[in-house]
């Protein structure tokens, strides 16, 4: 403290600084528009590539059969009927999965886990495994589901691969709302002697239930939009049947990549007609997700 | 207890329905070892991505040696003269994650910076949101938008391949924004308020006060944010595989066709490579040097957001 004292010219910053305030405030106003401009380039650009792929896919996409048929040689004729089943049965193979095993597993470490080095080892292995890339996930289930177990490159070694990939996310969200129960409610199950497991079946889990649907439903999307593991499981390109479980499969996003590379021009136009598609599945399940929320949410 | 009137047989009875029922008892360990099994699955799971990848990864090298990947600098494994140095498939990835970052830094800190600090509660929550459905759109449609609409832009402007490294990166970067943001959000959001007050009691503007009070307060979430954006580029394959092209070169040069790590990986699966030859191989030690290297990007993540809210917390 005592330097300060000593050096009494310093105070004259006090006119220094208060001439300076109207340029620093007009500085502060400058920069508030380019974080602003920051902030609406990223929309921006979303807006211009929706609009890029209605423009370009609009008209293929009404033209009749498209949903319906099977893919064509031709760009102009044909459907994407085979990609649509395949996505569809892909998202109902992961739900049937992922949510009894990943609210399971969130049970588990919410409620039961006791406190010790592997229940740590675990939980950060799966945060880890929710920043493993997609197409590692591929790998493993190139090895595991068409290899080891044998059921080569099939619709349910594509869905199991999209299940492993799905499942950290699905944990971490579940967990999220079942510890967002309050401990009253856990409390006062206890206290009228119920025992844990209808405790929780009866009183956390329905609490629980709107956050669960809501990380179920976004992981679910954002698995049907997935398609690097998909390449490498072995999803075709082309497919001229509605796949079973155990037969070749193609994917919404596994078609729209085979018209992508394909050299003739119409086929840009198709692969915009499948994004179309593909974009419009995955709002209506994200307005699923958010209806139920509104919906069923207990505040 | 003595109370005579509680000895009754109704008494006995209605005690025993209180002690524990043995068969309910087994029912609930039943349903924790359920729960367990099902947390297991998610260890199993890492240990299945260890031990087959690093397995067949082993078969490579037995094949291949260390010298070759690490030395060599060509990637031709699909040639008559095979090589296999691994730097090609490392330079184009280094190449569309330095543009994606590029992008992604600047506009992930100003949405985070913007709507943490200047926007009204209300607006925030809209534009938020908005900025976050980014990250929902599919990887390959931003791979369409990239080939069919960037990269023909752009060529009115830059001479540029068809395939490239640039506009395959700027939409990786659009891509990646929203995880730069949220994080950084979390992060600045974490700055006590009182932080800020200090310094406007100093007689700070609110800009100095973003600049060298709360970004620095800041700093280690929002690393942490840009090091997990990062391992997302690296570890991206539909963008890169689309717009990218799979040309390995040795380049830092954005105008031209490279080849990512993973466009490799997934150009080389799909059934073209039979399961024990040198080809399904080398997809698995590429495959295993892009798990490392992302996995090692996220502990890092991981272990700097941790100090941060360690700090104010």
């Amino acid at each position: 403290m005592a330097t300060s004292y000593q050096r009494d010219s310093s105070w004259d910053l006090s006119t220094e600084f208060s001439d300076n305030v109207e340029k620093r405030e007009t500085l502060g106003k400058v920069f508030e528009i380019i974080f602003l401009l920051g902030l609406l380039i990223g929309i921006f650009i979303l807006a211009l590539l929706l609009f890029d792929i209605f423009r370009d896919g609009i008209a293929r996409f009404l033209t009749p059969g498209f949903l319906t048929e099977n893919p064509s040689r031709f760009p102009d004729q044909g459907g994407i009927r085979p990609a649509v089943v395949s996505s569809i049965l892909l998202g109902i193979v992961v739900i049937v999965v992922t949510v009894p095993i990943g609210v399971g597993a969130a049970l588990y470490l919410e409620e039961y886990a006791p406190k010790a080095w592997w229940t740590a080892i675990v939980e950060i292995n799966i945060s880890n495994l929710a920043g493993v890339p997609s197409i590692v996930y591929g790998l493993l289930g190139l090895g595991v589901f068409n290899y080891l177990l044998g059921f080569g490159p099939a619709l349910i070694s594509g869905a199991l691969t999209l299940s492993l990939l799905s499942l950290p996310v699905i944990i971490v969200t579940a967990r999220e709302a079942i510890r967002a129960v309050p401990d009253s409610l856990r409390n006062a199950s206890y206290g009228l002697g119920v025992t844990k497991w209808r405790t929780i079946s009866s009183h956390v889990l329905p609490y629980a239930i709107p956050g669960i649907l809501t990380g179920v439903i976004i992981s679910i999307s954002r698995a049907i939009g997935d398609a690097a593991s998909l390449i490498v499981v072995g999803a075709v390109g082309f497919l001229t049947f509605n796949p079973g479980l155990f037969q070749r499969f193609m994917a919404l996003p596994i078609q729209i990549y085979s018209y992508i590379t394909r050299p003739e021009p119409g086929f840009a136009n198709a692969a915009a007609a499948t994004i179309i598609a593909l974009l419009t599945l995955i709002l209506v399940l994200n307005g699923v997700a958010i209806y139920i929320r509104q919906r069923f949410s207990i505040n | 207890m003595q109370n005579p009137n509680f000895q009754d047989d109704s008494y006995q009875r209605s005690r025993q329905s209180l002690e524990k029922n043995p068969s309910e008892d087994i029912y609930e360990k039943i349903i924790a070892v359920i729960l367990f099994a099902c947390a297991l699955v998610s260890v199993l799971t890492t240990f299945g991505i260890v031990v087959i990848i690093f397995q067949e990864t082993f078969g490579f090298f037995q094949e291949v040696s260390f010298a070759q990947f690490f030395l060599d600098t060509k990637w031709t494994p699909l040639f008559a003269e095979r090589h296999f140095g691994v730097w090609p498939l490392m330079a184009g990835t280094f190449l569309t994650t330095a543009i994606a970052m590029a992008v992604a830094i600047p506009l992930g800190l100003c949405s985070a910076i913007y709507l943490s600090e200047y926007a009204q509660p209300k607006v925030a929550a809209i534009l938020r949101p908005a900025v976050e459905l980014l990250a929902g759109i599919p990887t390959v449609v931003y791979g369409y938008f990239a080939l069919l609409f960037v990269t023909p832009l752009l060529r009115n402007i830059v001479p540029l391949e068809i395939f490239n490294a640039l506009s395959a990166g700027l939409m990786m970067g659009v891509m990646i924004t929203p995880t730069v943001g949220s994080i950084s959000l979390d992060a600045i959001r974490a700055v006590p308020q009182s932080l800020r007050e200090g310094a406007y009691a100093l007689g700070i503007t609110k800009l100095e006060s973003i600049f060298r009070v709360v970004l620095p307060a800041a700093l280690s979430g929002i690393i942490a944010s840009i090091i997990l954006g990062i391992s997302r580029a690296v570890g991206e394959t539909m963008t890169v595989l689309i717009a990218a092209g799979q040309q390995p070169k040795l380049t830092i040069n954005f105008a031209e066709s490279v080849e990512t790590m993973t466009a490799y990986m997934a150009q080389i699966s799909g059934g073209d490579s039979p399961r024990g030859s040198l080809n399904f191989k080398t997809l698995y030690a590429v495959g295993a040097l892009l798990f490392l290297i992302t996995l090692a990007l996220n502990i890092v993540s991981h272990w700097i957001a941790n100090r941060f809210k360690e700090k104010y917390e």
